[in-house]
């Protein structure tokens, strides 16, 4: 099989007429202020080196402004790097052909957005089926394909109404129907859910858990939400003034901030939603528990498996079964709780 | 030196200092003559070339003539129907046809008609692919912008001279000065349409693979399209409003009638073909706005 997972290499991207001409006073340390001031140019993203793993849910997280959207763009080349590389199966896209490019982001990437940006004048089933009338595939086979999709976000008997029909959550499950339609690998999303309302939203990040449950392709899904980006991201990289500060999975970003921004970010963070009884569990198998506790558990489910049980402390056990440590009761509320030092 | 000496400083103030009158006299002179002979040279070529649209045209005009008049009243109410989807305008026009008709300007209406609908036809066929070129760069933007703005505000009698020179009195020289006239609109509200297409929507299109042609066909024009028709309506309207002109130059219709009517002080003739071409210019309007409207239904965008 095929590797999907995309290489981000030495990226840096300074927006304005003559960027290339500053990348080497910004690689000798000149701040995103200093650029703006002294040369008018923007800097957009600086020496990104993300390796974003295939069937994997990969999120980029920062504050507006940060880079985020620059990025994810720049995966599909929506938006031209100033040096950099972005390898997808052993080809750099930024060095594409116009028209291999067209057939990457036809057959290789489908996008979700923000804003929707559906064809307001289109129904829901032509939108969905968008991708495949680019790539020529014909009529029929297209809107069958485009009615499975529907079907599976939940927009069955929506086919013939018109976005403006919907509400946002109806109109992004429309997007993210259209993006499935294409079949693609590569699944961009670029802030998809963050202008829905929050239970909206949940209702969202859950369709997606599911259907990368089947599908496992490689996604990258961009938040300015910690709990989103917790949620979701099997990896997690954060951006700051368009540079990677710390990047990892959600539960080393929680446990070890690397600098007092990020412990900013996640000291509102439910601990116990992240960290899994693996991080703290003590060696040894404890003779008095009953309780046995799956290994991966979160913090969370453990401590209701041990007060629903009464019991002060539990094993954690593997896939067969087999103890591979303990945990208290103590332990695991501790570890829920925000340190002081955060 | 020498002006300080021979003229005193009020004269200088107070005469302009035109070119000399032989100067100006040869200028006029050499411009007119070299159109003279460009028109020599070219006239019968470009005739040939306006024969398909002059044909075009006198067809067009035998067979709304020939039609029957109730066929025809049918057929434009079916067309109102068609367009605005509203009874009440259907009745509106069948009663407009009629009342027009009794008052034996059938023919003359007929007439107008087929020069409003094949003119309007040009202007649409030349105007939108000059708009979409129009929308794809600055500059091309830039050039044809004050093109169209001399169209529409040099007085249409200066660009007869011109053409009755080339083309002489004629239904192809009447047609060619309504277009002249009519076709900025159509130009600049496409482009303008596609200019403003949303851009997340046009992003989406680049995401998805689109080429620049499927990008103009799938996203651009179909976005666009209620402004283009905005554009069609004015350009109709601009059309009704150069009739009078284009019978001038010898094309029959109300527009001749209302000519005759001034060179012989006929009141009553007068205003009977001047209040039909303005029915028809409200029949017209009232219809392409429903339409236009129907366009639009879809188009607003709602985040949320
Ligand atoms: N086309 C552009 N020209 C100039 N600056 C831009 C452009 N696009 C984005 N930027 C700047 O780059 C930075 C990052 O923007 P963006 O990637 O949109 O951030 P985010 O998606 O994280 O909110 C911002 O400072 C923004 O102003
Ligand atoms: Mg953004």
């Amino acid at each position: 099989m095929a590797d999907n997972s995309i290489d981000v290499r030495g990226l840096y991207k300074i927006f304005g007429a003559n960027g290339k001409k500053y990348v080497e006073a910004v690689q000798n340390g000149m701040s995103k202020d200093e650029l703006n001031a002294k040369h008018g140019h923007v800097l957009g993203l600086k020496d990104i080196n993300i390796h974003m793993p295939q069937a994997k849910i990969q999120v980029i997280m920062g504050l507006s402004g940060s880079g985020k959207s620059t990025l994810i763009r720049h995966i599909n080349r929506l938006i031209e790097p100033t040096v950099g590389e972005v390898i997808y199966q052993g080809e750099d896209v930024c060095k594409m052909s116009e028209s291999d490019l067209r057939e990457f982001r036809r057959h290789k990437t489908a996008m979700v957005f923000q804003k929707f940006a559906l064809l307001p004048h289109r129904t829901v089933i032509t939108n969905a089926l968008y991708g495949l009338e680019l790539q020529g595939i014909g009529n029929a086979d297209a809107e069958e394909r485009a009615r499975h999709w529907l079907k599976r976000v939940g927009l069955d008997g929506y086919e013939d109404r018109y976005p403006n029909e919907l509400s946002g959550g109806m109109q992004q499950r429309v997007g993210l129907a259209r993006a499935l339609t294409n079949d693609a690998d590569i699944l961009l999303m670029d802030e998809a859910f963050s202008a829905l309302d929050p239970l909206i939203r949940t209702d969202m990040q859950t369709i997606l858990l599911e259907l990368q449950e089947e599908l496992h392709k490689t996604i990258v899904f961009i938040t300015h939400d910690l709990d989103e980006a917790l949620r979701l991201g099997d990896r997690i990289a954060i951006l700051r003034d368009g540079a990677v500060i710390q990047q990892g999975t959600g539960q080393e970003i929680v446990l070890n901030p690397a600098d007092a921004y990020i412990s900013d970010f996640v000291k509102e963070v439910n601990r116990g939603r992240v960290i899994r009884v693996d991080t703290i569990m003590e060696s040894g198998t404890n003779g008095s528990a009953s309780v046995a506790i799956p290994s991966g558990s979160r913090l969370e489910d453990a401590a209701k498996l041990l007060s629903d049980s009464g019991e002060a402390s539990a094993n954690i056990v593997d896939g067969e079964g087999a103890s591979i440590g303990s945990i208290s009761m103590k332990s695991t509320i501790e570890a829920m709780v925000t340190p002081a030092k955060h | 030196m020498g002006v300080f000496t021979d003229k005193s400083l009020t004269e200088i103030l107070t005469e302009f200092p035109e070119m000399s009158r032989t100067d100006l006299r040869d200028f006029k002179k050499g411009i007119d003559e070299s159109f003279k002979v460009f028109t020599r040279e070219w006239g019968v070529g470009i005739e040939d070339f306006f024969e398909p649209l002059l044909r075009v045209l006198v067809w067009f005009e035998k067979l709304v003539v020939a039609t029957p008049w109730p066929l025809m009243i049918v057929i434009l109410g079916a067309l109102v129907y068609a367009g605005a989807r509203t009874w009440g305008l259907v009745v509106g026009t069948v009663l407009t046809l009629l009342v027009v008709g009794y008052l034996g300007m059938w023919e003359d209406m007929m007439f107008t008609l087929a020069l409003i609908s094949v003119s309007t036809a040009l202007c649409i066929i030349i105007g939108i692919p000059l708009g979409i070129l129009m929308s794809k760069s600055d500059r091309t933007q830039a050039v044809i912008t004050p093109v169209l703005d001399i169209m529409q505000t040099i007085p249409s009698f200066v660009y007869l001279i011109p053409i009755l020179m080339l083309l002489g009195i004629g239904k192809v020289p009447g047609l060619i000065a309504v277009c002249i006239y009519a076709i900025p609109p159509v130009v600049r509200l496409t482009n303008l349409g596609i200019r403003l297409v949303d851009k997340d929507v046009l992003e989406a299109a680049d995401a998805f693979g689109a080429s620049p042609r499927q990008k103009l066909w799938t996203v651009q024009m179909p976005l666009a399209l209620p402004n283009i028709f905005a554009g069609v309506n004015q350009t109709i309207m601009m059309a009704l409003a150069m009739v009078v002109v284009a019978a001038l130059i010898g094309v029959n219709g109300l527009g001749s009638e209302v000519l005759k009517a001034v060179n012989n002080q006929y009141l009553a003739l007068g205003l009977m073909n001047g209040l039909a071409i303005v029915a028809i210019a409200i029949v017209f309007d009232r219809v392409s706005q429903k339409f236009g409207k129907r366009l639009q239904k879809h188009s607003e965008v709602i985040h949320g």
